[in-house]
């Protein structure tokens, strides 16, 4: 059970004097239950790219499987492939229609022909998955703060029960406290639902701390593939793409210039403080 | 930023036509346009080919680019051939089927139709596809700034073009965008009947419509914030000035539409 791309191409407005390729030959595989974070400075193709995986732009050329099909068969049914692939748009308050929360969250249920009862159940699950306070779920959305909003809307695909969850820079434009707010929201749906997990980001910083496996874009092709530790090792090379190892990356790598022993592939703050007092004792 | 300039039919290049004063256009346009409804012969018309071909060579956009403008009107010129050919009188009928009769002038009449309402297009696309549409809306601003004496208010007929052209492909990608927000979210706009689909829409009209408000209240407190106050005491940080190429331009012009009223008068 996975994504599978096989040499996708993406060009936009073809055969215009704006033709731009997004996506150059494209090959990954997205096995289930990973939590995986997709880097790349703006304008790399990081949002092309998810867009594909739920199937709302067709590649110019190249194959995409989804769980063994192929997505682009004549009568492969998106509509459902999109209640299995979830995916949050950046700012996706910016979507929200309904004149209640609770109704804005059943919309994606509804749409998959569940009952009115179903769809509330789902809701109400979601809601309280992003953990939003049950006295505002019969108010418009348009009156949250903006970190509120942004957890209903993430609730809104949710309700669908995804197999696959994709976030398009889900902490942009948010302050710190949100920021948190919004990541551990992610690894818990993660832990608790197991399910796959897809994360896009241009700070390596967030990133490092929860995923098990980078892939980082380099104008419109993918740079490096891999876990954390080894993609950070080329935190030279990422600087020339425009994108910066975690500060922690930097520190340690001086530290050690600098004649202390410690591990370099220390990524978060954690293990750079154990890795320290352990080489200071 | 791409994508704006695209919607405005710009098509970026490198050539005279593209370098001219946006003003120089505008008057072109006109004398090409009135052109079209003052030749009567052959001549006439051949000259205005000439002029024609002479812009479109300059310009350097392709020519399969300018003839794109005239697929969206294809049954409009096909409907007034078909009504200049039945219905112009005449003596001699060179076809009769049943009531319908077509006479020689109603054929010339058909045929000068399609050419003029091509060669209208072509011709005024040239403009669009040179110009973007701040230079056009400059170029109307300063072109019409004599009419401000009479209490037209020029300066904010013009904010308001600029402003809504730099806000149409923002909401045409806006739209795209949140149309695929929703699809993800399941929705599908093209099911059902006429009643069905209008209500489809409202997941795309609500948030669309918050986001131009969002928008404009923004864009007007940006505006305030950086004093603006309308026209008066305005200066341009790019005033429009006329150059070598400009009165060269204007001389051909001349020269043409010249040309083009003498053959009249001779009927040619
Ligand atoms: N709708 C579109 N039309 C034309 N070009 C686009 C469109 N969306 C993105 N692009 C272009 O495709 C490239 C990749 O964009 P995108 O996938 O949005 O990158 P990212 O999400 O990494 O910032 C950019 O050069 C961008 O300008
Ligand atoms: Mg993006």
């Amino acid at each position: 059970m996975s994504i599978i791309l096989d040499h996708v191409n993406y060009t936009y407005s073809t055969g215009t004097a704006y033709e731009i390729q997004a996506l150059k030959d494209i090959n990954l595989t997205i096995e289930d239950g990973q939590f995986i974070g997709i880097i790349g400075h703006t304008g790399s193709g990081k949002s092309t790219l998810i867009q594909h995986l739920n199937g709302l732009i067709k590649a110019t050329s190249g194959a995409i499987y989804y769980n063994g099909q192929d997505i682009y068969d004549e009568d492969y049914d998106l509509r459902t492939l999109r209640t299995k692939v979830g995916l949050v748009f950046q700012y996706p308050e910016h979507q929200l229609f309904e004149t209640t929360i609770f109704d804005d969250v059943s919309f994606g249920p509804k749409n998959q022909g569940l009952s009115k009862e179903e769809a509330g159940l789902r809701a109400f699950e979601a809601l309280s998955m992003v953990g939003l306070d049950e006295n505002l779920y019969y108010q418009s959305p348009f009156e949250l703060s903006g970190g509120q909003k942004r957890r209903v809307a993430i609730a809104g695909v949710i309700a669908m029960h995804p197999d696959v969850i994709i976030l398009d820079e889900p902490t942009a434009g948010l302050d710190p406290k949100g920021r948190d707010e919004i990541f551990d929201l992610i690894s818990k749906m993660h832990e608790e639902k197991n399910i796959t997990v897809v994360l896009v980001s241009h700070s390596m910083e967030d990133v490092a701390k929860y995923v098990q496996r980078i892939i980082v874009m380099n104008d419109g092709e993918v740079m490096f593939d891999d876990t954390p530790d080894e993609v950070f090792k080329h935190y030279k090379e990422l600087e020339q793409a425009g994108l910066a190892a975690p500060q922690v990356t930097y520190l340690m790598h001086e530290l050690k210039e600098k004649g202390l022993d410690v591990d370099v592939n220390a990524t978060t703050i954690d293990e750079a403080k154990r890795s320290i007092l352990k080489a200071l004792c | 930023m791409l994508r704006e300039i695209t919607l405005g039919q710009y098509y970026p290049a490198d050539s005279v036509i593209h370098k001219l004063d946006p003003r120089v256009k505008l008057v072109a346009t006109l004398v090409y346009v009135v052109s079209l409804f003052l030749f009567k012969g052959v001549v006439g018309f051949a000259v205005i080919t000439a002029f024609l071909v002479l812009a479109v060579k300059l310009s350097k956009v392709p020519f399969l680019y300018m003839i794109k403008g005239l697929k969206a009107i294809v049954i409009l010129m096909i409907l007034s051939a078909l009504f200049n050919l039945v219905l112009t009188p005449g003596i001699n009928p060179v076809f009769v089927l049943g009531p319908i009769k077509v006479y020689p002038e109603g054929v010339r009449m058909a045929v000068l139709m399609l050419i003029r309402l091509s060669y209208l297009i072509v011709g005024t696309s040239i403009m669009t596809l040179t110009t973007t549409p701040n230079q056009l809306t400059d170029g109307l601003e300063t072109g019409l700034a004599p009419f401000s004496k009479i209490g037209v208010p020029v300066h904010a007929i013009a904010m308001m073009m600029s402003i809504a052209l730099r806000f149409i492909p923002i909401l045409i990608e806006e739209t795209d965008l949140i149309m695929k927000a929703q699809m993800a979210r399941g929705a599908d706009f093209e099911k059902g009947n006429i009643i069905q689909k209008a209500k489809n829409m409202v997941p795309l009209l609500v948030p669309l419509f918050v986001s131009a408000f969002r928008r404009a209240d923004d864009l007007a407190m940006a505006m305030e914030a950086r004093c603006y106050t309308g026209g008066a005491g305005r200066t341009k940080m790019k005033p429009l000035r006329y150059g070598k190429a400009d009165a060269l331009a204007y001389i051909v012009l001349f020269a043409f539409l010249a040309t083009v009223i003498v053959l009249r008068i001779f009927g040619y």
